[in-house]
């Protein structure tokens, strides 16, 4: 970990050229991976100790969305024998491209560091979990080269996830590469112990296995120049909305919502709230907070896996949030009663609600399902979609109170949050 | 400190667990159990053992 890098503002997304288009190192071909190792420095052979130690002092922490410190889960999944590990590009978050976008534009960071956490676990597989689409395809010919230009010394498959909003979720991820659907298990016992062929697994994000990568080349000091003294690095964020030109950028953890939305060419009309964390998430009001985990505590919410949505003025947040509420009940597993009834009842009240007129009731009805499904599911569908209602009936008051009245204060029904349909059969 | 804690997949809401032991469990509109954070007391322990034989998913156990 000698290497020195020149600090720019993008460290994971790569440099777009002199003319704007993009920096090399992305294709899947031979002369990719060279331009790659040109412009990182070779793949450094550190010992999984020092690895682990280095992660530690750095403060790397999960990028998929739970912020769990990892050096935690590289100690627990090396306390056993016969490790796999899995890069997590499932992305079921409809709102997150941050990391198809990597996986596309970087995969040779991506693939760096499911070795470097494969060594420092002590893995003898690995696998590349990602989101059903062409990448699927194109990641298996990157790894294909890889293997066959002998850069990885861990063996890699490419497993489709399956287009679903849980399919990235830990246990759902090891239940498929396992051989059975995308669907969360019971846990005990944990996947760090007992995983993918009841082997212990470490997943792992793929944007964290990039930070990773870096981390491995340049050090922890490097990492920390970045972010705050307790959240120290950049992150990801797919900020979209009412913003000029949507799109994922890179930031130090902690820049504030004000900087975030200029990198992405500014807001196009007034903002009337903001979703962060995605759908299990927080609306909060237009303010100028810091995206950080410390700085987002004070207001009930966390950056999560780095979803930014602006909703402007004129749409009507209550309408906004029935729909992603209906998206998120007919994601439910279906495998827990409090889920598979709670949340379509959730998803029928926001729909009442959502009407003026016929709102009647619906605020009660609705804290009473949403105290009535949290923590009382096998995984934490139903918590994420009960904190995203309760934010939502906060930050729209005045849209409820014009609701219970027969009055909508929104003008423009073109939806914002995005809700794919789920395609039916097949992968899951 | 015991308690009784339910597996949220292999219950089927059957009931027989709030039926057997109403101190700690209740059930939900829908018929599956909302468990009470207050640990098992000694007096109580007999009934969760009947209630965890008497699952028909074997969904519910004794932890620790």
């Amino acid at each position: 970990m000698t290497a020195v890098r020149t600090e720019t503002a993008a460290r994971l997304l790569p440099a777009t050229g002199p003319a704007g288009g993009r920096a090399t190192g992305h294709g899947a071909g031979l002369r990719d991976l060279r331009a790659h190792e040109q412009a990182y420095g070779p793949l450094p052979a550190v010992p999984p100790a020092h690895l682990v130690a280095a992660v530690r002092e750095a403060g790397l922490t999960g990028r998929g969305g739970a912020a769990f410190p990892t050096y935690r889960k590289l100690s627990a999944v090396s306390a056993g024998r016969r490790a796999v590990v899995v890069a997590n590009a499932a992305e079921g978050e409809p709102a997150s491209g941050k990391d198809r976008l990597l996986l596309e534009a970087a995969p040779h960071l991506v693939l760096d560091g499911l070795q470097l956490a494969g060594r420092a676990v002590g893995a003898r597989d690995a696998v590349a979990y990602v989101h059903a689409g062409p990448l699927v395809r194109r990641t298996q010919e990157i790894v294909a080269m890889r293997a066959a230009a002998g850069v990885d010394a861990i063996a890699v498959r490419v497993v489709e996830a399956p287009a679903r909003f849980i399919s990235g979720q830990e246990s759902a991820v090891v239940s498929r590469l396992n051989g059975g659907a995308a669907l969360p298990r019971t846990v005990p016992p944990r996947v760090s112990v007992k995983g993918v062929g009841g082997r212990p697994t470490l997943v792992q994000n793929v944007e964290t296995l990039a930070h990773l990568a870096l981390i491995g080349r340049y050090g922890p000091a490097w990492f920390r120049e970045r972010g705050t003294a307790e959240e120290p690095g950049t992150m990801l964020l797919s900020i979209s909305g009412a913003v000029s030109g949507p799109a994922v950028v890179e930031a130090g953890i902690g820049a504030r919502v004000g900087e975030l939305l200029e990198l992405v060419g500014g807001a196009t009309r007034p903002v009337q709230a903001l979703l962060i964390g995605g759908y299990h998430g927080s609306w909060l009001p237009a303010h100028d907070l810091p995206v950080s985990v410390a700085g987002l505590r004070p207001y009930g919410a966390t950056p999560g896996a780095g979803v930014l949505v602006a909703l402007p003025a004129e749409c009507c947040g209550l309408a906004e949030t029935a729909r992603a509420v209906s998206y998120l009940a007919a994601q439910s597993a279906r495998q827990c009663g409090p889920c598979s009834n709670g949340l379509p009842a959730l998803a029928e009240t926001l729909g009442r609600l959502a009407i003026p007129g016929r709102a009647a009731g619906a605020p009660e009805r609705i804290a009473q399902l949403a105290a009535l499904v949290e923590r009382r599911g096998a995984c934490h569908h139903p918590d994420g979609t009960a904190r995203f209602v309760r934010t939502a009936l906060t930050v729209f008051h005045d849209e409820v109170i014009a609701h219970l009245g027969g009055r909508c204060r929104g003008t423009d029904p073109r939806p914002v949050l995005p809700t794919p349909r789920a395609a039916r059969g097949g992968g899951s | 400190m015991t308690s009784v804690a339910v597996d949220r997949i292999a219950c089927a809401g059957r009931g027989l667990c709030a039926e057997l032991l109403p101190e700690r469990i209740s059930a939900d509109e829908w018929g599956y159990p909302v468990i009470a954070d207050a640990p098992l007391t000694a007096d109580l322990l007999p009934d969760a053992r009947r209630a965890v034989a008497a699952c028909p998913a074997l969904a519910l156990r004794l932890t620790p």
